[in-house]
């Protein structure tokens, strides 16, 4: 049996979205390099759409997989459907995770989280702030 | 290409193994305890296979007791050693920081029944010395554990030299030799050790089988009750096809010791020679006293598994870390003992090779390694602000 899906294996090796976007209107990093995990999405939006997502990920096969698809899901959509985008969604379109590997895609709604954070700030935007994880009360990064 | 490059995991069994396993499986299947003679040609097998083994590791073939491997040799002769402390009020145990979980965790069971356990430093050349191992001694000390050579970063210990402070202080000696054993040479009584495991599938011997060499004199504690098996210290019945195929390949491996290491040696220097080459990088393990297949670096700005399944599609199959480190998350104990800190120890990578294993094998590794850690690198946002300054590099 394979350590992992064929999706995932396919979001792993052929990533989507790679990249860096100059000038992004939100970014969001996750994680630390001492848990062996780091995520950062950027996002480019116009009329609250997303029109463009790149990402770049430090870690293992599954998180590079899981903000591979993250990006896919939230492509084009508005922010309010991305802000919708849960660990669980991810998980269940890269045809599930080993149960340890599932805070790799935790990481990826949080990272998407977190950019659209930093998108709301920018532009002051008020926004609840119980919808976005909060980074530095957090266990999934623990020390 | 395939390339197995993950011997320290295990090996491929030699012909020479599966030969001397295939008599007693159909022909000579009796039980060594039966007293008819279909069972006293088993229990010779079985008495020829200890008298090899013991020649091969300079002992008696009554201080031979076969266990299911290695990790169950490490736990009967560590806690041996601990009852037989207990009884005289010693229960202080000296071993390192980079010993494998049979050791380590015996040792935290031990700790919480009470027992004081010392384990030396091993940052500084990531080995130990002898004289570590003196200046820790005690008047309660009842056992020194130190491994022979080291599973994940090669490095060999001074097993001698350990060996003779301890004949001086008049404490007991066990030595983990799960790495070592058919790879470098062995002499129990001239290296004065009192205990040593060995595991046969390390030397192309089959998987299951193991030795506890444990001097005359010494008190064994069992695991396992039952019969009067290994002089009534490991009951079950004995697993012939498999203790005369770890016999065979024990016998072979020793006989071939030096053409093989010095084989092995060239090429893990020339990949050793090759990989260097990529930026940020460091060995890991002791450059000198090193086993002659063990090749252990740390990538900075790259996490090891993802390095690992890249390899595995390129056709290396190779390790980070221990194989028992990868299902969790944590980094591997033995990098953060030699000082590698957790950004840089989630990035490394073991290749372990063996005789088995050809030059244009190694220009494979070469060509495709430089290549993953690249690609690995332009997608990690631990690199780029390695590279724009905004994180300083630690390799």
């Amino acid at each position: 049996m394979a350590l992992y899906s064929e999706k995932v294996m396919d979001h792993f090796t052929h990533p989507r979205n790679v990249g860096v976007i100059e000038n992004a209107d939100g970014i969001g990093e996750v994680g630390n390099a001492k848990c062996g995990d780091i995520m950062k999405i950027y996002l480019k939006i116009e009329n609250e759409i997303i029109v463009d997502v790149k990402f770049e990920t430090f870690g293992c096969g599954s998180a590079i997989a899981s903000s591979s698809m993250a990006t896919e899901m939230i492509k084009g959509k508005s922010i309010h459907e991305a802000l919708q985008l849960s660990n669980r969604a991810v998980a269940e379109a890269l045809d599930g995770l080993p149960a340890h590997k599932l805070h790799c895609s935790v990481l990826a709604e949080e990272a998407i989280k977190n950019a659209l954070k930093d998108y709301y700030d920018r532009n002051n935007i008020p926004y609840d702030k119980k919808l976005f994880p909060d980074c530095a009360n957090c266990a999934h990064c623990h020390e | 290409m395939q390339v197995y490059a993950d011997n320290a995991a295990t090996t491929k069994m030699s012909t020479t193994a599966i030969n001397a396993m295939l008599p007693y499986f159909q022909d000579i299947y009796a039980n060594p305890s039966s007293l008819h003679s279909a069972g006293q040609a088993a229990k010779e097998a079985l008495e020829n296979a200890r008298e090899t083994i013991a020649r091969c590791i300079g002992c008696e073939p009554r201080e031979i007791y076969f266990t299911s491997g290695g990790s169950e040799a490490d736990n009967q002769a560590i806690v041996s050693a601990a009852r037989i402390g207990e009884r005289k009020g010693k229960k202080h145990i000296i071993s390192t920081a980079f010993e494998h979980h049979a050791v380590l965790h015996t040792l935290k069971r031990l700790e919480k029944e009470g027992f004081e356990i010392t384990l030396l430093d091993v940052s500084k050349n990531h080995n130990i010395t002898a004289d570590q191992v003196k200046d820790a001694l005690r008047e309660d000390t009842c056992l020194v554990t130190c491994m022979y050579a080291n599973n994940e970063i090669g490095s060999v210990l001074p097993i001698a030299q350990i060996g003779a402070v301890c004949k001086e202080a008049g404490v007991p000696f066990h030595t983990d030799a799960v790495q070592a054993a058919g790879h470098l040479p062995i002499h129990v009584k001239e290296q004065n050790i009192d205990m040593l495991s060995l595991s046969a599938h390390k030397f192309h011997g089959p998987k299951g089988i193991g030795v506890l060499y444990c001097r005359r004199g010494l008190m064994l504690t069992n695991l396992i009750d039952g019969g009067a098996q290994e002089r009534g210290k490991r009951a079950g019945t004995e697993n012939i096809p498999a203790i005369c195929g770890m016999a065979a390949a024990l016998e072979d491996s020793c006989a071939h010791m030096q053409e093989n290491s010095a084989k092995v040696a060239a090429l893990r220097d020339k990949l050793i020679a090759g990989l260097s080459q990529i930026p940020h990088c460091a060995l890991n393990g002791d450059p000198v006293n090193r086993l002659s297949g063990n090749v252990s670096f740390c990538f900075e700005g790259i996490e090891g598994e993802s390095l690992l399944l890249l390899l595995d599609m390129k056709g290396v199959c190779a390790s980070s870390g221990s194989a028992c480190t990868s299902g969790s998350l944590d980094p591997s104990h033995v990098l953060l003992a030699i000082g590698r800190v957790h950004d840089v120890a989630h990035g490394s990578l073991r290749l372990s090779l063996s005789e088995y294993n050809t030059e244009e094998e190694i220009d494979h590794i070469l060509a495709v390694v430089p290549q993953v850690v690249e690609y690995l690198r332009s997608i990690s946002p631990v690199w780029r602000d390695l590279m724009n300054g905004k994180r300083e590099f630690i390799l």
